[in-house]
């Protein structure tokens, strides 16, 4: 049932408009995206700011590239445990894109690291296996099928998104083939593991975040353009070169 | 016969097309690839040196007007506003856009501390050479970077480098348009904030 929802709502996205390949944006809902932005900037500088710079040992994240004590190896071993559990969803991904070699390999990512890797916690399959995380979701799958990115959109607590990636999120959840094979709480703790590890690299990016969150003239819109810009190269939507000599 | 004529007629221009596109792409994918590789060099040098923070911003900020083609990068992050900007206000701007720059970016030289970048090819895109790069930082997967060059200003310089998909051009557009928008347009008001901004 909750699939069938899930799949009408992509189909209604998918007839609404194709992919827009320019560097345009699309932000109808700026107000509202703004008042999210500034939730978002308040929760990180009251309380993921803090928790990350504790977590890399007290120091924030100007250290040299997070090398801190324990603490930053705890929330490496955190980090790999709750994204490989996230390597099923991401394999039924590249298949539904039409890539079945990056959907084998990543199974057997996930089958190297649930084992050798001591239930993912290590990732001997990138180090010795030449098997890196290639990573995908919903919303790649979507711009495979020729979706139109939509309107940009800022999620309070996960940030910024367009609405083909937010319907791909839902997607997500729904379709990963973990639900069969743990129950809620196990399910929960998987995504608390990945969580953490969000913060982890909160703590190892700690200068950039600021940079772009705490320092710009107008953190909303260095965030989505920045955003966009990354999304769009990453799915290979990327619009044309400046040449500011011709302008 | 009056076809071959035509033909040769439209070889000519063909021909003639060609020579007038060539001065243009004076520059070469090897000459901007030197470009690239020599800044880098002179960029790791700094971060190698070990001077005080304050020290490095400056020598990066001296590597950024050797390298870059300042003049194009301050102009197009102004926008619209470069159009109506008198040559005194903006020289004073685009000193000010410079240490600006020097010290946002310099301020990252940590991150860079222990790795390496690679130039790994170049090819020419519109008006000017792409050089590929991919930069090697601890602990983070490999990043495509990739360096616009250009000798529209007379010689071969940099305009814009771009790090998985995101446009420092593009971003310094964004950012110094809205410091602009915060003095209402005010564009000397805007160099007193960026002397103090990065």
């Amino acid at each position: 049932m909750k699939r069938s929802i899930a799949l009408a709502a992509v189909l209604a996205l998918a007839a609404c408009q194709s992919a827009p390949r320019e560097q345009e944006i699309n932000d109808p809902l700026e107000p509202l995206n703004r008042r999210a932005h500034a939730f978002n900037v308040g929760l990180d500088q009251q309380v993921v700011k803090p928790l990350s710079a504790s977590m890399a040992g007290g120091k924030g994240g100007s250290s040299d590239g997070g090398q801190g004590g324990i603490g930053s190896h705890v929330v490496t071993g955190l980090g790999n445990f709750g994204s490989n559990l996230a390597q099923p969803g991401k394999a039924v991904n590249h298949l539904l894109q039409g890539r079945p070699e990056p959907a084998i390999k990543t199974t057997f990512r996930f089958l190297v690291n649930g084992t050798l890797g001591l239930a993912g916690f290590l990732d001997p399959a990138s180090a010795d296996f030449a098997l890196p995380e290639q990573d995908t979701d919903f919303g790649q799958t979507l711009a495979v099928w020729g979706v139109g990115e939509g309107p940009y959109l800022e999620l309070p607590l996960l940030g910024p998104s367009t609405l083909r990636d937010s319907a791909g999120r839902v997607v997500d959840l729904v379709i990963d083939p973990m639900h069969s094979v743990l129950n809620r709480d196990q399910y929960a703790i998987g995504l608390g593991a990945r969580a953490v590890s969000k913060a982890g690299e909160r703590a190892r990016f700690g200068d950039s975040v600021d940079s772009v969150l705490h320092e710009s003239a107008d953190s909303y819109a260095q965030t989505r353009l920045i955003w966009l810009q990354h999304r769009r190269h990453e799915l290979g939507e990327q619009g044309d070169e400046i040449d500011p000599y011709a302008e | 016969m009056p076809n071959d004529t035509r033909r040769g007629f439209l070889g000519l221009i063909a021909a003639g097309c060609a020579f007038v596109a060539t001065p243009a792409l004076a520059l070469d994918e090897k000459q901007a690839s030197a470009l690239v590789q020599k800044s880098l060099d002179e960029v790791y040098a700094v971060i190698n040196s070990g001077q005080p923070p304050a020290q490095m911003y400056k020598a990066f900020e001296a590597i950024f007007a050797r390298y870059a083609d300042v003049d194009i990068i301050a102009r197009s992050a102004l926008g619209p506003a470069a159009r109506r900007v008198k040559p005194a206000e903006f020289a004073a701007y685009k000193h000010a856009f410079q240490g600006y720059i020097g010290r946002k970016y310099g301020k990252r030289f940590r991150e860079f501390i222990g790795s390496k970048i690679e130039v790994t090819g170049a090819r020419p895109v519109k008006s000017f050479i792409a050089v590929t790069s991919i930069a090697y930082l601890k602990g983070r997967s490999p990043m495509e970077m990739e360096w616009h060059v250009s000798d529209k200003s007379g010689q071969g310089r940099y305009f814009n480098i771009i790090i998985e998909g995101v446009n420092m051009l593009a971003s310094e557009r964004a950012e110094v348009s809205a410091m602009l928008a915060k003095r209402k347009g005010d564009i000397a008001a805007l160099t007193a904030d960026l002397q103090k901004a990065g």
